[in-house]
């Protein structure tokens, strides 16, 4: 995987808002947003209904990933293409879910939401009626996904990288400070874990910086690229975002999303925790 | 849109823990003038951006439709910072537990 290969640009999507091997998907953390208005053609997923078991804290079946892309006439061999709010937050956490699956052509508006607004692109109010199709995805890839027992044995020895802002990273907040303040039992963070908040792989406008800058980043916060990387976050979503620019954009492999995050890790029983910066 | 409620900028605060949350919430306008009254224009698709004492990102919320926005953060000094098409504005608040910042930020 590679820049070229998983990000588009606004002017790409421009180009093939008619190609009909594309299929555009936002995916906000505000699913009103998509409302208000989307990207011409655009269907969307909702992170909470669409994305999350309901039932049990994980992420849907196989049969559900199926019956939802199946719904949504996107094909095995479509070119699906992310956008969405908050930075493309839930639009990256949406990209690690295809690939969890097996989706092989799956693509990210470099920017998301937020630079096509802020460019002043058309945004429109029709919900584009789709054929069904039957997609059928893959067993789970779990080599870019991290369980809790992985993290807490990876203390000491693996790259952790926590990637929420500082005053949640040091236990001042339990939550981003746009959200009610809740999450884990405790505040504060897994030992020994780098904080790399992930908004400093991207620039004022949503778009990512350069790989020369997001190298730079990681190894200046002491991250070693020889070794394997575990990316959290509070719910995994912002993690996704960081996990999206470890493994696509730098193209480094064994990098992993832990996406029970701090609310799962920061309610365990006897694990080690630290505050402070 | 011009209003003289006693609330001025952000949305409404009923049912929001004012006890145990530092609120920083406000509105953005285009056009009208900073006369002490909102009025305006709200801009429903500005994306707000909270930024920490040094200047760190914290937190960014996209407006409502009545170009309003809030941020649940802690007691200090913070920037808000406004980008819309055309337009970016910064705003420095000290925030405070228990009284809500409430900003009219003209774009």
């Amino acid at each position: 995987m590679s820049r070229a290969t998983s990000l588009v640009s606004t002017d790409w999507v421009l180009d093939n808002l008619t190609n009909k091997s594309v299929v555009f998907v936002e995916v906000d953390e505000d699913t009103t947003l998509y409302e208000k208005g989307h990207i011409e053609g655009a269907i969307t997923f909702h992170w909470r209904e669409d994305l999350q078991d309901g039932l049990i804290r994980d992420l849907i079946s196989k049969e559900k990933f199926e019956a939802l892309l199946s719904k949504s006439g996107i094909s095995n061999d479509s070119t699906v293409v992310l956008y969405g709010g908050n930075n493309n937050w839930f639009a990256t956490y949406a990209f690690w879910y295809f690939k969890i699956y097996g989706h092989q052509d799956v693509r990210l508006i470099d920017g998301g939401r937020k630079l096509w607004e802020l460019k002043g692109l058309p945004l429109v109010s029709e919900v584009p009626a789709r054929t069904a199709s039957r997609y059928v995805a893959k067993e789970r890839d779990n080599s870019i996904r991290a369980f809790r027992d992985q993290v807490i044995a990876s203390i000491g020895i693996k790259n952790i990288v926590d990637v929420r802002s500082p005053a949640e990273f040091s236990g001042e907040l339990a939550a981003p400070a746009h959200l009610p303040q809740e999450g884990g039992q405790i505040k504060g963070h897994i030992p020994g874990a780098k904080n790399i908040p992930w908004s400093k792989a991207a620039n004022e406008d949503g778009t990512f910086r350069s790989n020369e800058e997001l190298s730079d980043l990681y190894k200046a916060a002491g991250v070693d690229f020889a070794k394997e990387t575990i990316a959290y976050c509070r719910i995994g979503e912002r993690s996704a975002f960081s996990w999206f620019v470890l493994h696509e954009l730098l193209d480094l492999q064994n990098v992993t999303n832990y996406d029970g995050s701090w609310t799962e890790y920061g309610s365990l029983v006897g694990v080690p925790v630290a505050v402070g910066a | 849109m011009r209003t003289c409620g006693a609330t001025p900028g952000g949305a409404d605060l009923a049912g929001v823990d004012l006890v145990n949350q530092t609120v920083i919430q406000g509105a953005v306008l285009r056009g009208g003038v900073s006369d002490g009254v909102p009025n305006g224009s709200p801009v429903d698709n500005a994306y707000v951006r909270l930024l920490d004492l040094n200047g760190e990102f914290t937190a960014e919320v996209p407006t409502n439709l009545e170009g309003q926005f809030r941020f649940f953060a802690a007691p200090g000094l913070w920037t808000v910072v406004v980008l819309a098409h055309g337009a970016r504005e910064e705003v420095k608040v000290q925030a405070i537990k228990g009284t809500p910042v409430d900003l009219i930020i003209h774009i």
